[in-house]
């Protein structure tokens, strides 16, 4: 049984009319269909607008989707109520892009991370203070640090306290939309590494959520290309790579700079009037599906 | 840091920095966010400035434009533009260079646009404040022409809209189009491509090739991402906290990177084999204000020795103009360097 099967899901956002507007529809998510194995990287990539953040947000319920089902080691998280919701999302956590904004800037660091234990009402106090404490080194934070504020941590170790917060309540899956892409060049090689780590480590499952190709290819087993609020190709990461079916694919491929001036790489355009979005996946090649 | 010309040209360089010093108030003191620079940039050359947050690689564009606000001020150096020192001009022959002799586009481009005017009357605007226009009907033909030099499809519907209508890329090239309105000699591009998506930088990158080719242009290029510098530049300066600690050609920088930080940006770049450790550097950026004495790059450096942490090393020249800022490249410590771990095993040589 895989840990996470998404099916059918569908988001629309109703756009209100305006003064020179009527009101329309956006499916931001229109009809996604994965699944994810246990201890897998799955990654879904996707331009700006692609719904690939919204996917990773109706998986959470942070955002409710619209339609479709969201089964979680067998159950449909979309069915549940408040409690059944909550105790679920122990298992299910997000890290988020920016390590600027998704950290209260008036806790000290401690009080972040031990949020979850208190609000899931998880241990004493003492065990609650031994757990943040070892968080904090299992992210490789230092924890005479702890009584500080996240104004005083660089990008790398708030993305670090966000991460130590996902894992306090012992996740299985791990949602991280654009973990590294608000940090230094020379910082997201850490938190990629960490990452690695992790998974090994307290044998988790990542959704990962990106725009940097580079990336997904080195760290995702199989990665899924959404495409105005759609999945247009799923593979492996190597077949994806070596063989990239869908249109949209290629040319996203080719546009990956190659961080060598002796290389030029020939690029493909997408024009998009030729996608057609209505056409479903079909499966190419064992395990490589793609809507062409 | 200057380049000794290898082969003597009868034209000056079209923008000499000399030892540029820009400084940002921090409480009782000054930092130095850029901290003696010194390059240039010959006509129709790309020169990229690559460096991560804080390296000081934006407040030196600026301070070329000479727009720094305060709290930061420029504190010395020269900008020699076509021989002339533009922190001795007075501000209103200042603002005869900006726009006709140097541009600047932004990595924003929704807010380096106003939303109350048409694309048309924001290009028409740098054309009539430097006079190059004699109607209204002129300004509008040459804002119709010049989207249609940046490759904006329907050039005389376009003219018409407003920013809102337009979406990211085509945006960008809006305001490649009104900082080319007026012929500058020198474009300077801050992270011009970092707010958008894969497939319209692409795209971006390969007109501002186009743009070079056809107005001679110089490019400064100002970037963290070490893919987009391989693809468009000639001649890349590292920066790392307020310092140009490597500068050389392009291809030299990616084939034999000198300075330990410069060789860890290119190890950091993911590749290689899918999962394996990715080559981090250790630590952080440093910010204004707790930027280590000596190198600056010390504290993070694998390679570190005795003069490192006390002293800045100088501008080393380790090849033809390829100058490198690390004591590694010093013939005078060679002798205790030998052994294990030594330098260059990032080098993709």
């Amino acid at each position: 049984m895989p840990l996470l099967e998404v099916r059918h899901l569908v988001k629309h956002f109703a756009r209100s009319s305006g003064l020179f507007r009527a009101s329309s529809v956006v499916r931001a998510v229109d009809d996604v269909s994965f699944t994810i194995e246990e201890g897998e990287t799955f990654g879904l990539v996707g331009e700006s607008g692609s719904g690939k953040t919204t996917t990773g947000r109706c998986i959470l319920r942070l955002v409710e989707p619209t339609a479709g089902e969201v089964v979680f080691r067998g159950e449909d998280v979309l069915k549940f109520r408040r409690g059944r919701l909550r105790r679920a999302r122990r298992d299910m956590q997000i890290v988020f892009q920016d390590p600027y904004s998704s950290l209260n800037p008036r806790m000290r660091v401690a009080a972040i991370v031990e949020e979850p234990l208190i609000i899931h009402r998880i241990g004493s106090r003492a065990n609650r203070r031994a757990r943040v404490d070892e968080l904090f080194r299992l992210v490789g934070l230092e924890p005479s640090h702890l009584n500080r504020f996240p104004h005083e941590f660089s990008g790398g170790q708030r993305q670090r306290i966000g991460l130590a917060r996902a894992l306090a309540l012992n996740p299985s899956l791990v949602v991280a939309d654009e973990p590294v892409s608000a940090l230094d060049v020379s910082v997201q090689a850490q938190v990629i590494n960490l990452l690695m780590d992790l998974q090994e480590k307290l044998k988790l499952t990542y959704l990962f959520i990106a725009h940097d190709l580079r990336l997904v290819r080195h760290i995702c087993d199989r990665v899924a290309v959404m495409y105005l609020g759609r999945i247009i190709e799923l593979a492996t990461a190597s077949d994806l790579f070596a063989a990239p079916q869908h249109p949209y694919t290629r040319a996203l491929l080719s546009a990956i700079p190659i961080p060598d001036p002796e290389v030029r790489r020939q690029r493909m355009l997408l024009d998009p009037a030729t996608v057609n979005r209505d056409r479903p996946l079909r499966e190419v090649a064992p395990g490589h599906w793609a809507a062409i | 840091m200057r380049a000794q010309p290898t082969h003597p040209t009868v034209e000056p360089p079209l923008l000499e920095v000399e030892h540029l010093s820009t400084a940002f108030r921090l409480g009782q003191t000054d930092a130095l966010a850029v901290n003696h620079v010194s390059f240039e940039i010959r006509t129709g050359e790309t020169l990229a400035l690559v460096g991560e947050s804080g390296s000081g690689k934006s407040v030196t564009a600026f301070s070329i434009m000479r727009l720094v606000q305060p709290p930061g001020r420029i504190v010395g150096g020269r900008i020699l533009f076509r021989g002339r020192d533009l922190l001795a001009l007075p501000e209103r022959e200042m603002r005869t260079i900006r726009g006709a002799g140097i541009s600047l586009i932004f990595q924003e481009p929704m807010s380096a646009l106003n939303p109350v005017f048409t694309v048309g009357s924001q290009i028409a605007e740098t054309l009539q404040v430097h006079g190059r226009v004699r109607s209204r009907r002129d300004a509008r033909q040459r804002a119709i022409e010049l989207l249609a030099a940046v490759s904006v499809p329907q050039p005389e519907r376009r003219v018409d809209e407003y920013p809102h209508q337009l979406s990211g890329g085509l945006r960008q090239r809006v305001l490649i189009a009104v900082a080319i309105a007026c012929r500058p000699a020198l474009l300077i591009a801050d992270e011009p491509t970092t707010a958008l998506d894969a497939t319209i930088q692409a795209q971006i990158l390969e007109l501002l090739r186009e743009l070079k080719a056809t107005f001679n242009l110089a490019l400064l290029l100002i970037t963290h991402d070490l893919g987009v510098v391989a693809e468009t530049a000639d001649r890349v300066a590292v920066m790392y906290a307020g310092r140009i600690v490597e500068e050389a050609s392009v291809r030299e920088i990616f084939r034999h990177p000198k300075h330990p930080y410069t060789q860890g940006l290119l190890a950091s770049i993911p590749g290689g084999h899918p999962g394996s450790r990715l080559r981090a550097i250790d630590g952080g950026v440093p910010s204004l204000g707790t930027i280590p004495q000596g190198c600056a790059f010390a504290p993070r450096c694998p390679y570190r020795f005795e003069p490192c942490p006390t002293e800045v090393p100088p501008p080393y020249v380790v090849g033809v103009e390829h100058r490198a800022r690390c004591y590694l490249q010093d013939p005078a410590y060679a002798p205790a360097l030998s052994g294990p771990g030594r330098p260059g095993r990032h080098s993709k040589s």
